[in-house]
């Protein structure tokens, strides 16, 4: 080696990549404790207060419309021959689909030791809880006669006949009942450090006389949490045997939950696949499908997180980092979907199937183009702007075309469910769907359940997992960072 | 004053709650256990705790669940109302798998958590420690360790001083 290459060597040296921190500002731990569990413990916010008298109105809407579908019929939706599945079904499969990024995060992640899941594991698992809760009601009130929806479990009935286990529709029974299940029990196992510590804090205050003076009101929502809590710790005490099984079990219902969520929605594209009919009929949906789930679901994470994050002034937790992380997911999968949206022509053409060619023909071009154009739009090119820092490092920029995102995602549905039903073999049959007013309604409403039950989960229980926070933070790293106290700021 | 249920002692931080657990667990003490608001990473080993039985009762759950569905799709399109479908045979192990799929995840979900709950030894409310007012503050940022006086090497004094010599701070005795 030559002098001037070994002086060029000595002064190249590899880049220094800093790991953007996961909680900034170099905060503590009280700070974390303080920070998530003041949300629960403070006066309700006046604009709790607003959002949740607009969020009953709107859950009224679907209110309405069931009421009025039960006791007329189903008629009163838009369905007619050929388009027997309509907007029920595309918003069963919108709503489960978003779901779908809660699991990702708090077990496909876990899995992947993504210490960036955190912050957000615990608000988008209530998420997919919710959104499980706004799906079910289509399947169960798509039959009409509600009292008799029990007939989908294999329950002994009347007519002494069993479910069929053939149908991916009985399949789908099993799958989404587990699935809202099992999220209900990781959420739950989740929260159960978090619901102790609340509870030692209410007895802290109870004990240290802080409600002297106070009204009895204040005291007496402490004395509520100090049994609420408790009866859902279970008895909770922290200890490290304690946390070890809880760990273990952790990472069991993550790797539990990892391929339940993927057969999830594999099983709801069989409902379409399993299907002879163009556009429907293609074994690329299992994969597509879960891909679009997840696509969804961080869009909705990002639509919710972020409101949140500003309100609460959550930055040093839900940090550029997370949104950056999240952004880049949307982005990946969006170019899952959008590759499968253009792999599906290619096969519709490749596949010299003259029925399977008209039905793409007809998606592109046809009656319900303008649908078409619009999925593509929103879920191809939105998410491809994600490319660039700047446009991710704008919040607000991010929160709309999350928006673009959840639209996007219906609309693919629709395209899907409806398309390949209005123009299918018999051309004498041909038909055009529209909602009608009460479809309109009871879709419209269930965002206003879902928000319902997603502000009493913010008012209510801790909105992070505030013993997980810590695990990924500096000073909770058993070999080394021994800054704890120094600088800390509070 | 009755007789003291524990000796309980502060570590400052993360790393000194470690190792101080380490010197505990290598005095030869059986009835202790550390406590913090995280879970410290490696503690398990710092302890001298074995693996986790978690599970096991994960697996009896699954097994339970996968048994489950093969028998109620046997049993109810096979034997008790043979179902015709496409002249298929009336039970195969492949077509209702999704049914055994997702009850085999089902059931062993539950038996983790339950698994958790019963290894953990919860609910179990009542406990003196959440009598001890320094114990509370485990909730925010305490790290403590907690020597039960039904440990066969307790002994007020001497472990007074060891937890001290390990580092320990704001000593306290906790009485029933």
């Amino acid at each position: 080696m030559s002098p001037t290459q070994a002086a060029i060597l000595s002064k190249v040296q590899p880049a220094e990549l800093v790991e953007q921190p996961l909680v900034t500002n170099n905060r503590d731990f009280n700070w974390v404790t303080n920070k998530i569990c003041r949300i629960v413990e403070t006066k309700t916010p006046t604009w709790w207060w607003v959002c949740m008298a607009m969020a009953l109105l709107t859950a009224s809407f679907t209110g309405m419309g069931l009421a009025y579908l039960v006791s007329t019929g189903v008629g009163v939706w838009g369905l007619a021959n050929p388009i027997n599945w309509g907007w029920a079904i595309v918003n069963f499969v919108f709503w489960i689909g978003i779901g779908h990024a809660g699991t990702l995060i708090s077990a496909v992640l876990c899995l992947l030791k993504q210490g960036w899941r955190t912050s957000i594991n615990r608000a988008a698992e209530a998420m997919t809880i919710f959104a499980v809760i706004c799906a079910g009601i289509f399947p169960l009130f798509h039959v009409g006669r509600i009292w008799f929806a029990w007939w989908l479990f294999p329950l002994p009935n009347a007519n002494a006949i069993w479910p069929q286990f053939r149908s991916p529709l009985e399949w789908d029974v099993f799958a989404v009942s587990t699935y809202g299940t099992v999220s209900v029990l990781f959420w739950y196992m989740g929260m159960i450090p978090d619901l102790g510590v609340l509870r030692d804090r209410a007895v802290q205050r109870l004990k240290s006389g802080v409600h002297d003076g106070s009204n009895w009101l204040t005291k007496g929502m402490d004395h509520f949490r100090k049994y609420f809590y408790a009866i859902f710790a279970m008895g909770w005490r922290n200890a490290g045997n304690h946390w070890r099984n809880y760990e273990m079990a952790y990472l069991v219902l993550a790797g539990l939950s990892t391929p339940l969520v993927l057969s999830v929605h594999t099983i709801v594209s069989f409902d379409f696949a399993g299907a002879q009919l163009p556009g429907w009929h293609t074994t690329i949906f299992p994969p597509y499908f879960v891909a679009g789930a997840i696509f969804s679901g961080f869009g909705m994470v990002l639509t919710l997180m972020l409101p949140l994050r500003a309100v609460y002034g959550l930055h040093d937790l839900i940090t550029q980092r997370h949104i950056d992380n999240m952004c880049k997911i949307c982005l990946g999968t969006g170019s899952i979907v959008g590759y499968a949206y253009i792999m599906e022509f290619f096969i519709a053409w490749y596949g010299a199937n003259p029925y399977e060619s008209f039905a793409f023909i007809n998606r592109g071009f046809g009656q319900y183009s303008w649908a078409y154009y619009m999925m593509f739009g929103c879920n191809v090119f939105t998410p491809q702007l994600f490319w660039f820092s700047a446009v991710r490092r704008n919040a607000a920029l991010v929160w709309v075309m999350s928006i673009f995102i959840n639209v996007g995602m219906w609309f693919e549905r629709f395209v899907i469910t409806v398309t390949s039903l209005a123009n299918d073999f018999l051309p004498s049959s041909w038909g055009y769907y529209s909602p009608t007013i009460v479809d309109i309604f009871t879709f419209f409403g269930t965002f206003g359940v879902f928000s319902v039950l997603f502000l009493m989960f913010v008012r209510f229980l801790p909105l992070m997992p505030i013993g997980e926070v810590k695990y990924v933070m500096p000073q909770g790293d058993p070999h080394g960072h021994t800054d704890h106290e120094k600088g800390a700021q509070h | 004053m009755s007789a003291p249920h524990a000796i309980i002692a502060s570590f400052p931080d993360t790393p000194s709650f470690y190792h101080a657990a380490e010197k505990v667990r290598d005095a030869g003490y059986k009835k202790w256990d550390t406590y913090s608001s995280l879970p410290v990473h490696g503690m398990p080993e710092a302890q001298g705790q074995p693996r986790s039985k978690v599970p096991i009762f994960t697996f009896c759950g699954g097994l339970t669940g996968f048994t489950i569905g093969i028998s109620i799709v046997s049993f109810m399109n096979y034997f008790d109302y043979p179902l015709i479908v496409g002249g298929k045979p009336f039970f195969s192990p492949v077509f209702p798998f999704p049914i055994m799929y997702e009850l085999t995840i089902l059931l062993s979900a539950f038996g983790t958590l339950g698994g958790m709950f019963i290894t953990n030894l919860l609910p179990q409310h009542h406990n003196t420690l959440f009598e001890n007012d320094t114990f509370l503050e485990v909730a925010g940022d305490r790290m403590v360790i907690a020597i039960e006086s039904r440990d066969p090497k307790f002994d007020a004094q001497a472990t007074r001083q060891f937890l001290e010599s390990i580092g320990g701070t704001d000593i306290e005795e906790v009485t029933a």
